[in-house]
């Protein structure tokens, strides 16, 4: 997450490359829906959406699979001579090769692969000697606390300063939001976090450095990691609420004397949210397969440090099983936000009863 | 081909529609506050990349053995680091390494980003589909780690660094090319080439290209700053430049491990990249303002 391909999309919104692909994707999908529901009349649609949507998926996952099935064969030389190192014996490395099945063809290695990661088998790391999936599963716990922690952080910064933003629109106070909310894509996350540790561990002693997982020590990754999200989604919210608020109901709600309290939250923020928590839910996604460098400046134990000491140490069967995992796990929750959606979404039904009354 | 086009009278609509005659943008880019620094905020750190070996007061690798990790003093302006190097003359070089990999970088994505984004748009069909599902595939592993999983298999060190940025961030750039693309794609003017038998390659060279410009200015603008933070990652990791070259990423983790004794060793470097990458974003922020006035 720290590589920000910010981009903007049509409302003048920065949002990450992905985020801004799929926001896109199921605006659209949301419009195609509506309109093939009309058709038909709503019978069997969900099934077919859900049907689709699950085959789509799978077609990524196998393009996943694929991509961390080459990168072994992407490495330059003799794979195995690196893995091992300058000193190893030649019996040792044909012995590894025979292990890895490197001397199998190509189709056959992808096929072993594949059913393999099918049954869950990722291999077995080569400097522990412990398999893929079980080391996974021990740090998946830690990345998860960290990907609600961080998650809330951006939400309550994030969301807050967007609606403060909206309401204050052309003010001092707006320009001062905003201008730190891009300065805050520039920041990388390596250095918020090292500066996190100078100031308030080293200066002012309030956190531990670096180490468990308690609550203490997870204060800091939250904030790091949260306060790098909080940026898009302060624009995002800031922009739909400058949409909505020159909405006649506004003017209308506020014209009756309605609190201003209340025309903000329960009149203008419910109609933003919709594309709020789809990008709240993209980065939920992408935040459960670790945050790469934060983790690493926090030493936290998540996926993200146990990726990058497998690649230190040219674990290759760790590296693809960590890779092809943070990817398949932001598949799959994208693809349940999506089928959350189409059996959330309560505009469509609205059409439908409406239409068929 | 382009003598046929000549002859026929809509010629006039398909030629690019040059918004800005060249020294128009320039022009723009004063008139605007935001603009206007930005720019010569960016034509600062540019001439800094050129002349920063000139105008540094030290050698960057050389050790000055009287001084290990001292703080900024009148010789050395910003500390020295823990193997006695002067931290400023350090950055001054940095500026260039960093410049450099973020520009061929972001080259390299511009390139293949361009021709992916334009041609699927344009050709559409089975052509279209495979090449977004393999986007999608590659989308779903965020940026740093695509750019690691590329690292990690060839190998660290300062090119692979940039040709994993450049590859990790083509996804991204193909896929908002291509959604520009589409938008000209319907334009008569191209309907009226086609029907008059101009090549494909002929259309998206002089149409389909020209017409997204403005667009691909901004985009490039914006992704390398995105592949300045994605090489000072991959430094800080440790996969990117390797010492002793003064890297700011290398340089920040470097200073990592002497947090308690050395704050300067860890701020400046990291300022270095945050101004840098804040700049492009307000230059590419401000362009966008003025290619498309109306957002």
């Amino acid at each position: 997450m720290v590589i920000n391909l910010l981009l903007m999309n049509q409302e003048n919104v920065w949002v990450r490359g992905s985020e801004y692909a799929h926001v896109k994707m199921i605006k659209h999908e949301v419009q195609k829906r509506k309109r093939r529901w009309e058709r038909s009349g709503g019978e069997g649609l969900m099934k077919q959406y859900i049907f689709k949507r699950l085959v789509s998926g799978i077609i990524v996952l196998f393009g996943l699979s694929v991509f961390t099935f080459m990168l072994i064969h992407f490495i330059p030389g003799d794979p195995v001579r690196i893995m091992l190192g300058q000193r190893a014996t030649v019996e040792q490395i044909e012995m590894l090769r025979e292990e890895l099945g490197l001397n199998k063809p190509l189709v056959v290695q992808y096929v072993n692969y594949a059913s393999g990661v099918v049954k869950g088998d990722l291999g077995t790391s080569l400097k522990t000697g412990r398999p893929v999936s079980t080391e996974i599963a021990e740090r998946f716990p830690a990345t998860a606390k960290m990907a609600v922690a961080s998650l809330g952080v951006a939400i309550v910064v994030g969301v807050g300063l967007g609606v403060l933003a909206a309401r204050f629109k052309d003010t001092f106070l707006d320009g001062l939001i905003m201008t730190f909310s891009t300065f805050g894509m520039a920041l990388p996350g390596f250095w918020l976090g090292l500066l996190m540790i100078l100031v308030f561990s080293v200066y002012l002693g309030w956190f531990p450095i670096a180490g468990g997982t308690g609550f203490m020590d997870i204060v800091m990754p939250a904030f790091t990691l949260g306060t790098l999200m909080a940026t898009a989604l302060c624009r995002l919210t800031r922009a739909g609420m400058v949409e909505v608020l020159s909405n006649d109901y506004i003017r209308t709600a506020r014209a009756k004397g309605m609190g201003e309290r209340i025309v903000l939250l329960r009149h203008a923020f419910r109609n933003v949210m919709i594309p709020i928590v789809a990008v709240i839910g993209l980065e939920f996604a992408g935040l459960l397969g670790g945050a790469v460098i934060v983790e690493q400046v926090f030493n936290w134990p998540g996926i993200g440090t146990l990726a990058i000491q497998a690649i230190s140490s040219r674990d290759f069967p760790m590296i693809q099983g960590t890779t092809l995992f943070i990817g398949a796990i932001y598949v799959f929750v994208v693809i349940l936000i999506d089928v959350l959606y189409a059996i959330l979404d309560p505009r469509i039904d609205y059409t439908v009863k409406r239409e068929g009354a | 081909m382009s003598q046929l086009n000549k002859t026929i009278p809509v010629r006039s609509s398909w030629r690019r529609e040059r918004s800005l005659p060249r020294f128009e943008l320039l022009g723009k880019i004063m008139q605007k506050k935001k603009a206007k620094y930005s720019f010569f905020m960016m034509l600062a750190i540019i001439v800094i990349g050129i002349i920063g070996p000139w105008i540094a007061p030290h050698d960057p690798t050389k050790t000055y053995y009287e001084a290990f990790m001292q703080g900024p003093s009148k010789e050395f302006w910003l500390g020295t680091d823990a193997i006695g190097r002067d931290i400023l003359s350090r950055l001054l070089y940095g500026t260039r390494v960093t410049l450099t990999v973020a520009v061929m970088a972001s080259a390299m994505t511009f390139v293949a980003g361009t021709f992916i984004g334009v041609t699927s748009a344009y050709l559409g069909g089975i052509f279209d589909n495979v090449m977004m599902r393999i986007m999608d595939v590659l989308l779903a592993l965020p940026g740093i780690v695509l750019a690691l999983a590329i690292v990690a298999a060839l190998g660290p060190s300062q090119e692979n660094a940039m040709i994993a940025i450049g590859i990790a961030s083509i996804p991204g750039f193909s896929i908002l090319v291509r959604g520009a693309a589409l938008t000209i794609k319907g334009a008569g003017y191209v309907e009226a080439s086609r029907s008059i038998g101009s090549s494909n390659w002929w259309i998206i060279m002089n149409q389909l290209i020209p017409n997204i410009s403005n667009i691909l200015i901004v985009y490039t603008t914006m992704f390398i700053g995105s592949a300045i933070l994605g090489t000072s990652a991959l430094g800080f990791i440790g996969l990117g430049a390797q010492p002793p070259t003064p890297e700011w990423g290398t340089m920040l983790s470097e200073g990592k491990d002497y947090l308690r004794e050395a704050w300067w060793l860890a701020t400046f470097p990291g300022l270095a990249i945050t101004i840098v990458v804040f700049t492009v974003y307000m230059l590419g922020d401000a362009l966008r303002d003025i290619f498309d006035p109306k957002s």
